[in-house]
């Protein structure tokens, strides 16, 4: 059976994720940063969708661990879907290091250090697929949220990269802009229902873009002209308006 | 989040602060942290039971832990909802011990409400069946309950609404079966004296409900349809049922896309429909093999049908009396029917014995039937409450939305015990609920 690794796989979005895969019979492996936090959603995917599912740890912070970790795994896994992410609190992140730091190496190094070692295999192997969950805040650094932005831009454009020299591999490349979605992660905010997805649709969407092999998706398809007007207002304009 | 709440009634509505977590200890390190909490599932109480300040949405905490297909048990996390489990266990062989009338409940909600089915009678309630599970109190702690094990806490959970803790795992016993049809018989009554007797002369079927139009009068008054069934065996199954027994044909959903306008339903469009409901049938008795869907949950084939009743809501009456007061019975329908203000459908069941602190039933008639929120229904309402308590009867929390704390008091035997047992392990009400207030049962 093919098989789906998850990077992250604590959160809402993944673990719609991994249900959409394990529909679709494939193996999944969970990977978080408490390996036994994922054993009821690794025996609830066994259950219902008759599949295998492991669970393993995995700390994208801990970057020297992350070569050992793919080695550790039980196959080489045919998709790779990095879902992790941290949106922390951009006011305390502006005046400390350590908050920070945490946002840069969540979003960005930690996702950098483990796609390195998943894009060699790839390669060598001359198949596979990495999705990278990224984000519409990447598009544009805005007052609210310019941290966590500016990492997940690093990341968008690690993985438009990745995906220019992976296709000479026959490996294939997905980045996903989800947009607002219904989480854990955003349960304080008030976000406009029109513009926000649920995990589920964001699960669809990822297991769509990747059968077609498609390269740069929106989960919600309003995002994609909000961020087409968003990223043409001219910068003497764009300062001085407070988003 | 902030958003607009409102369980199945549409009544009442209200703006909470709503949480939701995957981890047990998000949930614990929260509960700890915080007061005037109340845990949700699906929203398909029908009242103010699960509204609150905040609200705990249950609906991620979803997990199958383990299902043991020899024994037929399961166990989950409380935020899985019945239809997630039937489309698991039905194939297997296994069914839910006990059912309500729709599957879309989450496990937690068959546990706060202690749910009952067509089957009360032999099967009793749903804490019938649980073998254990665990509660986050009020001091953030889990502690794991059963029959054996914290029996105050796990009879004070059961039927408690929430206000013990949230209810995180359960597990509990399932039913073998061997198809997925129900043999049922459907037999029409000319009256309530004939319903009654039919039910008696019925009741060693294990499932058994009637459908009753409360607008008739005169010598069909309490005209009804009595549904029997059984889990049908393979051999009754027809051939084309036989060739996959455990497997429903696949079927289309239909739905109810916005709230109605509330003059829609009136005297005349009830009778109509109760003439139609009870005419259908044109034989006294009917007998025939149907899929479990329509069978247990012929309501959920349309969705959102509570948007029928319009924007005002309605609130579903839900008493029970003890079997010797069937004048009771009489007295409340007669109310009803010179009232004219009743719904399409009035549901009749008898319940079988049930021994527990705080649950809703107890061996007797209950009647269930809704009516649009409309003026001068809460003053009729308080009107049939007085019946109720005279005969010793009491209303279903889950359905309630507005019974006068009084009311509550004087018909919950166990009124007293069960509220110093909330006290116990509900510390500084960290869990309220709008009729936890209501009912003073917190603060």
């Amino acid at each position: 059976m093919p098989s789906v690794l998850i990077l992250g796989a604590g959160s809402d979005m993944a673990m719609a994720i991994a249900r959409e895969y394990a529909s679709k019979h494939y193996d999944i492996q969970l990977a978080g940063r408490s390996a036994n936090a994922l054993i009821p959603l690794q025996q609830d995917l066994q259950i219902r969708y008759n599949i295998k599912a492991s669970v393993h740890d995995f700390d994208a912070g801990a970057f020297e661990t992350h070569a050992a970790f793919f080695a550790s795994l039980p196959t080489v896994p045919d998709i790779t879907i990095c879902v992790f992410g941290y949106l922390g609190d951009h006011d305390k992140a502006q005046h400390d290091w350590s908050e920070a730091a945490r946002i840069i190496h969540t979003n960005y190094t930690g996702a950098v250090s483990i796609l390195n070692v998943v894009a060699e295999a790839y390669a060598k192997r001359g198949s596979g697929v990495i999705a990278g969950i990224s984000s519409v805040a990447g598009e544009r650094g805005r007052m609210s949220n310019y941290i966590y932005g500016s990492a997940k831009a690093g990341f968008t454009a690690y993985l438009s990269g990745l995906r220019n020299r992976l296709f000479h591999a026959g490996v294939h490349v997905i980045s996903v802009q989800p947009g607002f979605v219904n989480t854990r992660m955003t349960q304080h905010l008030t976000l406009p229902p029109l513009l926000t997805a649920q995990p589920e649709a964001v699960a669809k969407a990822v297991y769509t873009g990747i059968s077609k092999k498609k390269n740069v998706i929106y989960v919600k398809w309003h995002w994609k002209y909000i961020m087409l007007i968003i990223k043409n207002i001219p910068e003497g304009i764009f300062k001085k308006l407070k988003l | 989040m902030q958003k607009r709440l409102a369980n199945w009634g549409n009544y009442p509505a209200i703006a909470s602060e709503e949480t939701t977590f995957t981890q047990e200890d998000q949930l614990r390190t929260f509960v700890s942290n915080h007061q005037d909490l109340i845990a949700r599932g699906n929203g398909r109480c029908y009242g103010d039971a699960s509204l609150g300040k905040h609200s705990i949405s249950m609906l991620r905490y979803d997990k199958i832990l383990q299902f043991d297909t020899e024994k037929g048990i399961l166990e989950t996390q409380s935020g899985v909802t019945l239809d997630q489990i039937l489309d698991i266990i039905v194939p297997k062989g296994w069914f839910l011990p006990i059912t309500p009338g729709t599957k879309f409940i989450t496990v937690g909600g068959a546990v706060a409400s202690d749910v009952h089915g067509k089957n009360h009678h032999v099967d009793g309630a749903f804490s019938n069946h649980i073998i254990d599970m665990d509660v986050i109190t009020g001091d953030g702690n889990s502690i794991t309950c059963a029959p054996g094990q914290n029996p105050d806490l796990f009879w004070a959970t059961c039927g408690g609404m929430g206000l013990t803790g949230v209810v995180t795992r359960v597990k509990f016993d399932l039913k073998k079966i061997e198809t997925a049809y129900i043999k049922q018989t459907q037999i029409k009554a000319k009256n309530l004296e004939d319903v009654i007797r039919l039910f008696e002369e019925y009741k060693h079927y294990t499932y058994s409900m009637a459908w009753i139009d409360c607008l008739k009068t005169g010598d069909a008054f309490g005209r009804s349809i009595l549904i029997v069934g059984e889990h049908a065996k393979p051999e009754e199954l027809s051939a084309k049922q036989k060739q996959a027994p455990l497997t429903l044909p696949a079927k289309r959903k239909l739905t109810v896309p916005f709230n109605l306008p509330s003059f829609i339903l009136n005297t005349l469009t009830v009778k109509i429909f109760n003439w139609l409901y009870y005419n259908k049938n044109l034989k006294r008795e009917i007998n025939n093999v149907v899929p479990y869907e329509p069978f247990f949950y012929p309501l959920d084939a349309i969705l959102h049908w509570n948007r029928g009743y319009g924007k005002a809501g309605f609130v579903q009456y839900q008493f029970v009396l003890p079997l010797e007061h069937k004048d009771g019975l009489v007295k409340i329908l007669q109310r009803i029917s010179d009232k004219g203000w009743g719904s399409f459908l009035a549901v009749l069941k008898v319940f079988g014995n049930q021994d527990s602190l705080i649950s809703f039933p107890m061996e007797g008639y209950t009647l269930a039937l809704d009516f649009p929120v409309r003026k001068g229904l809460f003053e009729f309402l308080d009107e049939l409450d007085e019946i109720v308590l005279e005969y010793g009867g009491r209303l279903y929390l889950s359905k309630d939305a507005r019974m006068k704390q009084d009311v509550f008091w004087k018909s919950y035997p166990n009124a007293e015990k069960f509220a110093a047992i909330v006290k116990q392990y509900n510390h500084n009400n960290t869990f309220t609920s709008l009729q936890s207030e209501r009912l003073a049962l917190t603060k």
